[in-house]
């Protein structure tokens, strides 16, 4: 009988719809996902700022990348303009916060709402066409945008940039590794848990209708339209919070960040984490963050007298990132999600692991 | 609604792709409670037909009125709001997801909560409604006899679980008129005995009008109230199932053709 319950734990039963109704798909996920965050809340005290930095990173771009799975992974569409989305969440606030005397505590979501009303625009063609169209409608969104972050000096500072001032709470500035560390860990644990909600709640289920068959979807009531163009602006919401964050963290936000090559990187991280899970793509975006400075700690560890090795090190970088998802895409197209559950499965049942 | 009018009017259909006509000039009327059969030979234009009623196809010409509206140029997710549930030839289930996240899709257009109090969950009451209508659903999967297979992921599931979890999510859209559109094709003797006893209970008990496809001849005149026929995109008769069988029409038109081995292939086509 173990089949029937090949999603729980061995010997585990709900008595209750509530109870089967959990957020956590079994409650060691949730023991993990609890001690988990109670770690990262100690680790301003035990890590020094090269690490703190990379799990700001990885937090930032994580809820972007959550952002992109919703319409990409769960939706089923395609996007080549969330980087896009990404900056204008950051020169959003940043110019929220300078001119309005906003504080960042209210700009940071005031532009995330702001790039989701955007990316609600953006989505429109999106009810219509789909595939190849749709991927070059999206392209087009990344130049335009681009081209507006140039031109809109008023708004971004043209080639100089845009300041964008320290998140602060009660006038207590958290500019510093350690302080902004909470800020972008609170952020991912709100915006991943309402991820999780969403996904169990009417309307993600609706995204995932449409994306498994839009047809029946749309006999089962679901207006297809609505939800295409819905799932471009909840998505640009998240990249636009992650946009923010970026930009209050480093102080200064100039247009050469967000091209189509980190739109790329997006998709990388919810294909190598795995489309359609809120999960995969917090570790799509671990692994993508990670990968250069694996790549980076490997160079200096076999060649750090060879010059050209170093030298080279640049291109090493961005080619690994390419082959980890064209590696993916081949062997474990799922992603790391699906892997972590393979893993999981065969534990849970141990040792009648067959 | 007076009380002779009926349930669903379907008034001189004509729908045509390209050349072929797929319907022509088809008129019948299904009334509240009844449990209506449609039959012909494949390319009849059976399929066709639901797809008219239920907004995937457009006819060229004519008129369907549901509960005394026209829905003509209704979309089809308009007119499952107003009553109208189906179920396909060729599955059309939502492969990726649970059998139980399948059939709360068909909850969607009872369910109040949108992307934002859903992303709030326990804070907006997303949690409490979702609950009810877990609920419901649980009703309809003990009713179709699936609570051993709610967690599982639809496409993995066999083709005649797959059809039972179809109908369970129609049934979840709590329709006024449910079409099936060959519930029982590809089923072993027990699963269509299992199947007609379900489409039976839902005329009965649930109070659910019923227009149902199907090519089993022995299902068709044991369980239906009326029955029409299509060939060629024509009606040819419709009536009570005994008057259908000895129509002479019928008899060369269709039951000629190997009344027996009616075990046909669902032909490649969209649903
Ligand atoms: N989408 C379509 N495009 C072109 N021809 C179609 C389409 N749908 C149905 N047809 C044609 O209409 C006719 C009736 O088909 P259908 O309604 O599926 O028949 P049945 O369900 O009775 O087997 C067939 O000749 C079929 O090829
Ligand atoms: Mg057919």
């Amino acid at each position: 009988m173990a089949s029937a319950h090949s999603r729980m734990r061995c010997g585990e039963f709900r008595t209750t719809y509530q109870a089967d109704m959990t957020i956590f798909p079994t409650p060691l996920a949730r023991r993990v996902a609890v001690v988990s965050v109670l770690l990262l809340l100690l680790a301003p005290l035990c890590l020094d700022a090269y690490y703190l930095n990379l799990l700001i990173q990885i937090g930032y771009y994580g809820i972007a990348a959550l952002g992109l799975n919703i319409v990409v992974g769960f939706t089923g569409q395609i996007s080549l303009g969330h980087a896009a989305f990404f900056g204008l969440g950051a020169f959003a606030s940043a110019w929220i916060s300078n001119n309005s005397g906003i504080p960042v505590f209210f700009a940071i979501p005031l532009a995330g709402l702001l790039t989701m009303a955007v990316g609600l625009m953006v989505g429109i063609p999106a009810g219509r066409i789909k595939g190849l169209y749709l991927a070059i409608a999206t392209l087009a969104s990344q130049y335009i945008l681009e081209d507006f972050f140039a031109r809109a000096e008023w708004f971004t500072g043209g080639s100089a940039g845009a300041m964008a001032s320290p998140f602060s709470i009660y006038g207590y500035e958290m500019n510093s590794d350690k302080s902004f560390f909470f800020v972008v860990l609170f952020y991912v644990v709100v915006m991943f848990i309402a991820g999780a909600n969403l996904m169990r709640s009417r309307d993600g289920r609706a995204f995932i209708a449409v994306r498994d068959h839009y047809l029946s979807a749309e006999i089962m009531g679901i207006n297809l339209n609505k939800y295409r163009i819905l799932s471009f602006g909840i998505s640009s919401f998240y990249a636009g919070i992650g946009g923010a964050l970026f930009g209050h963290y480093l102080g200064f936000v100039s247009a050469e960040g967000f091209t189509l090559i980190l739109s790329i990187q997006f998709l990388g991280m919810v294909i190598i984490g795995g489309l359609g899970s809120v999960m995969g793509s917090m570790l799509g975006t671990i692994f993508m963050v990670l990968l250069p400075e694996v790549m980076e700690f490997g160079v200096h560890l076999v060649g750090s007298e060879s010059t050209a090795l170093t030298q080279a090190l640049a291109y090493i970088k961005e080619m690994a990132i390419g082959l980890a998802i064209i590696l993916f895409l081949i062997f474990e197209p799922d992603g790391l999600a699906h892997r972590w559950r393979m893993i999981k499965n065969y534990w849970k049942l141990y040792p009648f692991s067959y | 609604m007076s009380e002779n009018q009926p349930l669903l009017q379907v008034d001189n259909i004509f729908l045509s792709f390209g050349g072929v006509h797929a319907l022509r000039e088809v008129s019948f009327e299904v009334r509240t409670g009844e449990l209506f059969s449609i039959i012909g030979p494949n390319g009849a234009g059976k399929t066709s037909m639901l797809n008219c009623i239920s907004g995937r196809y457009q006819p060229n010409k004519g008129q369907i009125s549901f509960k005394g509206n026209s829905i003509i140029g209704l979309k089809p997710n308009d007119r499952c709001k107003l009553g109208i549930g189906r179920t396909f030839q060729n599955l059309a289930l939502f492969n990726h997801m649970s059998v139980l996240d399948n059939i709360l899709v068909g909850r969607h257009h009872l369910l109040k909560n949108n992307f934002l109090s859903g992303s709030l969950y326990w804070l907006s009451g997303a949690r409490k409604e979702e609950l009810v209508h877990r609920r419901e659903v649980e009703d309809i999967i003990d009713f179709l006899e699936i609570a051993h297979i709610r967690k599982e992921i639809a496409g993995t599931l066999s083709y005649g679980l797959r059809k039972r979890v179809e109908l369970a999510r129609a049934v979840a859209l709590r329709p006024d008129l449910i079409l099936l559109d060959e519930p029982m094709a590809g089923m072993n003797l027990e699963e269509k005995e299992d199947m007609a006893r379900y489409i039976i209970d839902l005329n009965e008990e649930w109070g659910m009008t019923i227009i149902m496809i199907e090519h089993d001849m022995g299902v068709v005149m044991d369980i239906s109230h009326r029955v029409m026929v299509l060939d060629f995109g024509r009606k040819i008769c419709a009536g009570l199932p005994d008057e259908v069988m000895e129509n002479e029409q019928v008899k060369s038109a269709y039951l000629g053709v190997g009344f027996d081995d009616e075990v046909q292939q669902a032909d490649e086509e969209v649903v």
